[in-house]
């Protein structure tokens, strides 16, 4: 299963990033096999708006099932749910530890935006 | 002739002399709120209202069944309001600014123009005095079309003073451009001054004549007014600190209600605009 886990790097060591939308990368990590594929969301961090919507549509192309990360707004959420991506959200540490804690079943998906609308 | 009066930060007494200018002047003046997140000169003004319209903004609408997945209209937008996942279409029209590209660049027509409402527009007149002001709803973060539309309502035969809102962003550009002079209402505290500042600014780049009132005048320092004299500001009136003006603003009254012998000053105040616009 291709879980897409927010970075502030490019390997499972990084920290994971917080923000959704303009995090500095998304690692698309398949397990059991850990193979990690990374995406530079650089164009995201800096776009006008709608960064979350840009992130969640190309989260969802790469084919991932999972998304764990900090915060997730409510367009993000919306595009998310639309294409069938659920969403683990307050994700802390390496993402090696938050994919741990989600195959350990302690990230629970939830049912809705976890922030504001971002302007 | 319209005057937009503005500042750079808030709280300064752009409605005040807003509002007491259209007051003195009596007649032949239309006072125009384009403070549309926060309007408050029907406060001091309390006009009748005679006419509400509500002002919409053209957003995409997608026909699912014409649309073959292109993407062109996802790649036009700057905003983000279009998403296509796969075979599913997402819109998100509370970011759509209306610029028309989705609809201009569908090759299969597939997108057509709905509306999302802006707010409304009141107008009304309290004796010979024409009053206009926007509402923004709330949750609405696009406030320019909405100024525009307030702005629309501005008569060439008339003198037009519209409130503008605080700050130098989009908002207050869509208040001031192509006024004929811009009233900068500031306050002699260094807050004062460093927003008058970038409100100078853009008033220059703007091009359009400038003067400064300067109220609660005696408090702070002379900071503003040595900033006046350096770039050749006038300073075309001054409003104390006074327990009397901040007393009748707590009660909704006017200056001039209050203190009728302000009414020659801010009398006095138009004809130096009228000067310095000629």
């Amino acid at each position: 299963m291709k879980i897409a886990v927010t970075s502030k790097g490019t390997d499972l060591d990084s920290q994971v990033d917080p923000r959704f939308g303009r995090a500095a990368y998304i690692l698309i990590v398949d397990t059991p096999s850990l193979e990690v594929e990374v995406l530079d969301n650089s164009e995201n961090v800096n776009a006008f708006k709608g960064a979350g919507i840009q992130a969640a549509a190309m989260v969802s192309d790469k084919g991932a099932e999972v998304l764990l990360t900090g915060f997730c707004g409510p367009n993000a959420f919306k595009t998310l749910a639309a294409t069938g991506v659920k969403v683990a959200m307050d994700a802390g540490g390496t993402v090696s530890d938050a994919v741990k804690a989600f195959n350990e079943g302690k990230m629970p998906f939830a049912d809705g935006a976890n922030i504001e609308g971002q302007t | 002739m319209i005057i937009s009066v503005a500042s750079g930060k808030g709280g300064t007494g752009k409605t005040t002399v807003a509002t007491n200018l259209a007051l003195s002047l009596e007649s032949g003046v239309q006072l125009l709120d384009c403070d549309v997140e926060e309007p408050n000169c029907h406060l001091f003004l309390n006009p009748v209202i005679e006419e509400t319209e509500t002002v919409f903004t053209p957003v995409p609408e997608i026909d699912a069944d014409k649309c073959t997945f292109c993407r062109k209209c996802v790649d036009i937008c700057r905003f983000k309001v279009i998403a296509i996942l796969g075979e599913t279409i997402l819109t998100f029209p509370e970011l759509c600014h209306s610029c028309g590209g989705c609809m201009a660049i569908c090759p299969e027509d597939a997108i057509t123009e709905t509306g999302r409402q802006l707010g409304v527009v009141e107008k009304g007149r309290l004796n010979n005095i024409d009053f206009v002001h926007g509402r923004l709803r709330v949750g609405e973060a696009m406030s320019p079309p909405l100024i525009k539309k307030v702005r629309s309502f501005a008569r060439s035969d008339k003198i037009n003073i519209i409130d503008a809102p605080p700050g130098t962003s989009c908002p207050v550009i869509a208040a001031m451009k192509d006024t004929d002079f811009v009233l900068m209402v500031t306050e002699p505290t260094p807050f004062g001054l460093h927003d008058l500042r970038l409100a100078v600014e853009a008033v220059r780049i703007l091009g359009i004549p400038h003067g400064l009132v300067i109220n609660r005048s005696d408090i702070g320092d002379s900071r503003v007014q040595a900033y006046a004299g350096r770039e050749n500001l006038p300073i075309l009136m001054e409003i104390p600190f006074d327990r009397r003006i901040a007393e009748a603003y707590s009660k909704g009254r006017s200056i001039v209600e209050e203190m009728p012998e302000w009414k020659e000053k801010f009398l006095k105040l138009y004809s130096q605009v009228e000067k310095l616009v000629e």
